[in-house]
């Protein structure tokens, strides 16, 4: 089995409230996440199917195709949005990197699955920060 | 799907690789400069890998600020800005190579409470990176076990 990795980024805001919690548990739980203004990072969305190449082009998948699903999936849904108002995938969830990179696999793996004949999305790696970052891969990978 | 987080930390320190046991020729033939006698320091990159359920109140496997109090109390509290070889207890008559850095942080970091510490991977340098992974979650006991045994 090949692997194959590519990488997009997009800016977006987010801030973290529950409403299961009292406004003073909100501060304590989330700290400085929870203020209503919002903040931002430039999220990097690191995207890896897996598979046998196609005998007649030598490729899992086509990345001009992988790149027009990525365009259209995260790039125009996500990029200089706010992931608390704009996202309808993450209505009534707390917008973390957790949440959201468990949303983007949920947008991305029946987006890609069509366009792979012998693979499948088989990783996502987004990282909210240098210094923070979240994977999702299928389960008992 | 699985979900991990992953938090990546810093702490330079020295160490020096070498066997008391073993003759200036002979820690010099298997460990190179790492053997020079007065030590050399890196600045370590430690990622810290935790997996578990996303709890739906948080949308958090584990908060932030709860991981980061435990690895600076267990970890970097101690080990920033010092030689491992010396101010390290695990490192009595133990060699503080990076593989076997990761084992002892690993052991200082499996009793999180909030969510299981799934891997810790270590950049010696830009080049050298090594990592510990829990796969079958070992008990605390048998990892220390196994630690000793192999350096005593």
């Amino acid at each position: 089995m090949i692997k194959l990795t590519r990488k997009l980024e997009f800016s977006a805001a987010h801030f973290y409230h529950s409403p299961k919690f009292s406004a003073e548990e909100n501060r304590r739980v989330f700290g400085k996440c929870n203020s209503p203004h919002g903040h931002g990072h430039n999220y990097v969305l690191e995207v890896t199917v897996a598979g046998e190449p196609d005998p007649q082009t030598g490729m899992i998948l086509d990345l001009n195709e992988l790149k027009e699903i990525l365009d259209r999936e995260v790039t125009a849904r996500f990029d200089h949005r706010h992931l608390n108002h704009d996202v309808p995938e993450l209505a009534g969830k707390v917008p973390t990197c957790e949440e959201l990179v468990a949303a983007l696999w949920r947008i991305l793996e029946p987006a890609i699955a069509p366009k792979i004949q012998h693979g499948r999305l088989d990783h996502l790696r987004l990282y909210e920060s240098p210094d923070l970052f979240a994977d999702c891969s299928r389960n008992g990978q | 799907m699985k979900l991990s987080l992953t938090r990546r930390y810093s702490f330079p320190a020295s160490h020096r690789l070498f066997r008391s046991d073993w003759s200036d020729a002979e820690n010099h033939r298997v460990f190179g400069k790492c053997a020079n006698p007065h030590g050399h320091g890196h600045n370590y990159v430690l990622e810290v890998t935790v997996t578990g359920p996303v709890d739906p109140a948080t949308g958090m496997i584990a908060n932030l600020a709860d991981l980061d109090s435990f690895v600076r109390a267990r970890v970097l509290d101690d080990f920033d800005h010092v030689n491992l070889n010396e101010q390290i207890p695990e490192f009595r008559g133990a060699i503080p190579t990076t593989e076997n850095l990761c084992r002892v942080i690993y052991n200082r970091l499996s009793g999180f409470s909030h969510a299981r510490i799934e891997r810790v991977r270590i950049e010696e340098t830009a080049k050298n990176s090594f990592e510990y992974v829990a796969e079958t979650a070992p008990s605390r006991e048998t990892a220390e076990y196994e630690f000793q045994e192999e350096h005593s």
